[in-house]
């Protein structure tokens, strides 16, 4: 086996793929929260994406995307024996770990594929977990059993109601804790809106959260300077100081409408073209 | 007759203004060899040549030029590569007038010798021919050297030790070799594939190279001396850190880092948007704020994606301009409008986020200040609203600490620059060398080349000590 060659590809939920991609030395290097960049070819975006898991000893690591832009679509096109032409990592700071007490993961859409390493990592070190998972519609709930596993409780949230409670993570979130549950430590990752409306809820409560930041980024190193978010009224650079931060300190309004950047070059593209090609923000 | 040192100095056939900034092209054209040939026979042969002195890596200038006089296109080539492994970089982005042709003793009554165009011509003959021979290889050492960084500084110290018998290694970060010609430096000064063509040269050496190496993340310095075996490690990881200003509005959409900037450019090639995906903002009036060589480049290159109005604010008066004299005057002609004695105090937002104009400040100059410089002083009340919507600050660089806070013992100045001997390159740890930007800070390819090739001597010599 090569490196950088995809040894196993799956189709999770629809356009939601998950790859099982050859680097031993990321394999065994990487730990919970940190990402990698790749390229699919040549004049291919760089694409930053969260490490979901590795095997060390098979010297693997999987990566879980939603094909939705030019660049994802054109990563779900390779198959099982392609190389991704380059893949950098791993990249940005791990999660902080420790044992808080009782901790609740919150996933919102493919979100909750970066959620998943940091829950075996919190069970690890002592936690009680609680999950909760959040998607637009039944068929889009990933890695529920997965949680399952791990956590002593696990809601499912999706917003047309097809699947567990209808409506948001925070209306679950809200339930745990109108029912006196316990929470000392929350963690939230899945689309900047669900990342602040959680941060919000916690802030009222006192609980400490960190939420994964997904601003768009080139190089993944700090050289750059675009995937700048401000935290706390300082600035950030997500790839190296992050991607993890304090939810309570986060500027989501900047890092929605930085996120949206090249939208209306995009949409002007794709009125040009007959694909779109959106250079979305990936990674979760 | 009289000596050719009285003829006048060969112009350089550029394209036309009006033309350029329509594409990204190669703006001098290159010497014909005619021109080439005259111009080296220019020279004069001086005993002590002082050009010599001024070029960091002591090209022997004197005699690549006899042998370019003499139509010897390829040997006076391989004359400058006994010194300095980039030529055909060096011939189209070195600063010749601040150093071998300042010193040139022509230019004290009339023109120096044109060094920098003709080491072009003859870099690119030799390639363009397939005319370059990679030298003879002494048997092998059954040393490691790891090099962490591709720039200048890095290539140079690869180059150097693997001509020595050394087995090699270049780290770099990104997906393609360079540093920051393949990054910051534009296409239309230094071709990407002429970057690659003397790139390729250093696996001729037996040099490998891996790319997306991110060391510090994937290997520390330490991994690579115990885990990975390697007797010896050069860190050349350059000056790679945007410099912002602190102002309000910064982080709005549309103020770019000239590091962002130039890499979703160069690198990404977002230039050729039907080549690349990557996206660039395409504005129509933009600002650089800054007056050195990445200032212009950035400036230049808004003015080539389109820009209608291109601004460039710098906060001191033309004299203190870093840029080299012709990227200055490649600027100008390309009708990048200098606003002098300027400074933004803000950038303003609509309701979007979206930049759409800056409130920049007038300067006076004062007292001279710890440079030397007059120290542009603020006019109170001078401040005006210039609306634009893409500004790209490039007001200099800073040292990237992924390095520096992953390698416990590593020696670092106030500022975060790693610490380094100015001769030999070694640092507070055994085996582990610097140079190049992280040490100096931001400054020239050439130096940078200097202090690789200083550095490669000195590991050379601590490698025969194991
Ligand atoms: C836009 C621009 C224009 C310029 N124009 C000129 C000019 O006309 N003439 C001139 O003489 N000089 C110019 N300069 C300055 C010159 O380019 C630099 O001084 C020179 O490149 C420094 O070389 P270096 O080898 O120290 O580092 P760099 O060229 O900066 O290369 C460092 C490399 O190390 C890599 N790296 C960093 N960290 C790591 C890591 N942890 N692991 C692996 N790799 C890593 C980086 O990705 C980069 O590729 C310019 C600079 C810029 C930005
Ligand atoms: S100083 Fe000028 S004339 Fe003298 S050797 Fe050097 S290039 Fe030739
Ligand atoms: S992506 Fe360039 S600094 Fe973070």
């Amino acid at each position: 086996m090569s490196a950088n060659e995809i040894v196993l590809k799956e189709e999770i939920a629809p356009q939601t793929y998950r790859y099982v991609v050859r680097h031993p030395k990321i394999a065994r290097k990487r730990r919970a929260g940190q990402f990698v960049i790749l390229r699919v070819h040549e004049g291919g975006e760089r694409v930053p994406l969260t490490i979901v898991d590795s095997d060390p000893e098979a010297g693997t690591v999987t990566l879980i995307f939603q094909a939705v832009g030019h660049s994802t679509r054109e990563l779900a096109e390779l198959e099982v024996g392609d190389q991704v032409l380059d893949l950098a990592g791993p990249l940005g700071q791990p999660t902080h770990i420790e044992n808080f007490g009782t901790a609740c993961v919150i996933g919102g859409g493919y979100g909750t594929a970066p959620v998943l390493p940091i829950a075996v990592a919190l069970r690890e070190a002592g936690n009680e977990l609680l999950g909760i998972v959040g998607a637009r519609t039944r068929e889009l709930v990933i890695l529920e059993e997965e949680l399952q596993a791990l956590c002593s409780r696990l809601e499912v949230a999706t917003d047309d109601g097809s699947y567990g409670h209808h409506g948001f993570v925070t209306d679950v979130l809200q339930k745990l804790l109108d029912e006196g549950q316990k929470i000392d430590f929350v963690l939230a990752i899945g689309p900047a809106p669900m990342m602040r409306a959680v941060s919000d809820l916690t802030r009222q409560h006192g609980i400490k959260t960190m939420v994964s930041l997904n601003p768009l980024m080139v190089d993944g190193t700090g050289m750059c300077g675009g995937c700048r978010v401000e935290v706390g009224g300082e600035t950030k650079f997500a790839c190296v100081d992050g991607p993890e931060f304090d939810g309570h300190l986060v500027n989501f309004d900047l890092l929605m409408k930085r996120q949206a950047t090249y939208k209306p070059q995009e949409t002007e593209a794709c009125q040009l073209e007959s694909h779109c090609r959106l250079s979305e923000h990936l990674r979760h | 007759m009289p000596h050719p040192s009285q003829n006048p100095r060969q112009p350089m056939p550029e394209q036309p203004p009006e033309e350029r900034i329509k594409n990204f092209s190669e703006v001098p054209l290159g010497y014909t060899p005619e021109q080439a040939q005259a111009e080296a026979s220019r020279c004069l042969r001086c005993r002590k040549p002082q050009c010599v002195a001024g070029c960091p890596v002591a090209v022997d200038i004197p005699g690549f030029l006899a042998l370019a006089a003499e139509g010897k296109f390829t040997e006076a080539a391989n004359k400058i590569m006994e010194t300095n492994v980039l030529p055909a970089v060096c011939g189209r982005v070195c600063p010749q007038e601040t150093q071998c042709e300042a010193l040139c003793v022509l230019g004290k009554k009339g023109e120096p010798i044109a060094v920098g165009r003709i080491e072009r011509f003859v870099a690119d003959w030799q390639r363009e021919r397939g005319e370059y021979q990679p030298p003879e290889r002494p048997s092998p050492s059954g040393k490691r050297v790891a090099i962490v960084g591709s720039g200048p500084a890095g290539l140079t110290a690869a180059a150097d030790l693997a001509k020595r018998g050394h087995e090699v290694t270049v780290f770099e970060a990104l997906h393609e070799m360079g540093g920051v010609l393949v990054y910051g430096i534009p296409e239309f000064r230094l071709p990407k594939a002429i970057l690659k063509a003397e790139v390729n040269r250093l696996q001729e050496l037996g040099v490998k190279l891996e790319t997306s190496a991110v060391i510090g993340k994937l290997d520390t310095i330490e991994d690579l001396l115990t885990e990975e075996g390697f007797d010896a490690v050069f860190v050349g990881t350059g000056a790679g850190l945007p410099t912002f200003m602190g102002l309000p509005g910064e982080n709005l959409i549309g103020v770019y880092s000239a590091n962002e900037f130039l890499t979703r450019s160069n690198l990404m090639r977002a230039y050729d948007s039907n080549q690349a995906d990557t996206p660039i903002a395409r504005g129509q009036r933009v600002m650089v704020v800054g007056g050195g060589n990445v200032a212009m480049d950035a400036a230049r290159t808004a003015r080539r994606l389109g820009a209608e109005k291109v601004i460039l604010a710098y906060r001191r008066s033309r004299e203190e301009m870093p840029a080299r004299a012709e990227e200055i005057h490649h600027a100008e002609e390309e009708g990048i409008e200098f606003h002098l004695l300027s400074a933004p105090v803000a950038f303003l937002g609509d309701d979007n986020s979206r930049l759409r104009a800056a409130v920049i400040q007038k300067m006076e100059l004062g007292e001279p200040d710890d440079s030397g410089r007059r120290r542009p002083v603020p006019i109170e009340g001078s401040e005006f609203e210039e609306p634009i919507d893409v500004a790209v600050i490039a007001i200099g660089a800073g040292a990237n600490p992924l390095i520096a806070s992953t390698t416990p013992g590593l020696e670092t100045n106030r500022k975060g620059y790693i610490v380094a001997d100015s001769e030999t390159g070694a640092t507070s740890l055994p085996g582990v060398y610097a140079g190049g930007d992280i040490v100096t800070g931001s400054a020239t390819v050439i130096e940078a080349m200097g202090a690789g090739r200083r550095a490669a001597a000195a590991i050379d010599e601590y490698l025969k000590s194991l």
